[in-house]
């Protein structure tokens, strides 16, 4: 009879499965309004593959091309870089998800969301702001770059902070391109860099 | 090593506290319990030891948040009040008798028979949510046992 109630117990444990969607809703609610939500996220669609995008109370500290790195470890790194406090709460994004579809509709040629820098390093907080400044069509090379950072010497440095942008598309660094003219590298992907270019009528699209 | 993101964390162990939580204070108080438990554990979140036993730890505090909010009912309840000693049953599962059983059990022993076997946690996991010796809380889980043995006899 004892061995029969250890099993039943093991086997009716009452979980209350499929009501907890509700409690996680009141939970990341009762989470934003006690200002504990450090890190929001949420996931975006776009043209160039699904995205996921993340911000503090200053502003965007991420947005990720998810077909390059995984989601887990995007998390991850959001954790160990800002805060563990990271919660998927799509609503404080909807600034972002907004502007960034009007970007890719062509309706909207600079963005408007405020950027959080301050997870970044000093030399690479300066190479991202001066890509930022770089307009809607236009483009600059590493060196050009570094220089407006005020290190000219260190265009390659300047290709590595690009390298590692948290921010890619709204930080522009696909504005950024080799010496003479060459596309030079992108975080995801060639094919990605020159999708946006064309976009902004930057470059040509490719025949054929 | 490091501590994983709120969101997987949140994620890996919500069923379990609201299971939990539903047996310790029935389902109508489970969710307010729950609040208070995930709420406290973000808000420790950061400053918790990366090895810690995530687990254990977020089943301790769910504990604790239900022994507040049984003192908290009844200190509210006034002796006229036909209140239940003890909290409604869990909902109804596969045994919802033997859930009414268990939630008349002692709150110790209750704690322990859930995190035994519906958790199927080890002693020693149970006596750290517990705050309790390893022997201690054998002896809630046997004690709880021998009870729910004897309403079924």
């Amino acid at each position: 009879m004892n061995l029969d109630i250890e099993k039943a117990l093991r086997g009716a444990a009452p979980t209350a499965r499929g009501a907890s969607d509700d409690v996680a809703a009141r939970f990341l609610r009762r989470a934003s309004d006690e200002g504990l939500l450090d890190v929001a996220y949420a996931h975006v669609d776009s043209p160039l593959g699904p995205l996921l995008a993340a911000t503090t109370e200053r502003g965007l500290v991420r947005l990720s091309y998810l077909g390059f790195r995984d989601e887990d470890e995007t998390l991850q790194k959001l954790a160990d870089d800002v805060s563990p406090r990271v919660l998927e709460a799509p609503a404080r994004l909807d600034p972002v998800r907004r502007e960034l579809d009007e970007y890719f509709e062509g309706k909207r040629s600079e963005f408007d969301v405020a950027i959080d820098w301050s997870p970044m390093k000093d030399f690479q907080r300066r190479i991202l702001e001066a890509t930022a400044a770089i307009p809607f069509g236009g483009h600059a090379s590493y060196g050009e770059v570094a220089e407006r950072a005020g290190n000219p010497r260190a265009f390659r440095a300047a290709g590595t902070a690009l390298g590692r942008n948290p921010i890619p598309i709204i930080i522009p660094c696909h504005r950024v391109w080799a010496a003479g003219g060459k596309l030079g590298g992108y975080t995801g992907g060639l094919e990605r860099k020159r999708t946006l270019l064309e976009l902004e009528g930057a470059l040509q699209p490719e025949l054929g | 090593m490091a501590l994983p993101p709120f969101q997987a964390f949140f994620d890996d162990h919500r069923d379990e506290v609201l299971g939990f939580l539903t047996a310790l204070v029935g389902p109508s108080d489970a969710d307010d319990a729950f609040q208070e438990t995930f709420v406290a554990a973000l808000r420790a979140y950061p400053r918790l030891r990366e090895d810690s036993n995530l687990r254990a730890w977020v089943l301790t505090i769910a504990r604790r948040k239900a022994i507040d909010l049984a003192r908290a009912r009844n200190r509210r309840a006034l002796p006229s009040d036909d209140l239940p000693e003890h909290p409604a049953p869990a909902p109804p599962d596969k045994q919802p008798e033997l859930w009414v059983a268990v939630s008349g059990l002692p709150e110790r022993q209750r704690a322990a028979v859930f995190l035994r076997f519906a958790g199927d946690l080890t002693h020693r996991d149970i006596a750290e949510v517990m705050d309790a010796s390893e022997d201690a809380v054998r002896k809630n889980v046997s004690d709880g046992l021998k009870k729910l043995k004897e309403t079924f006899a």
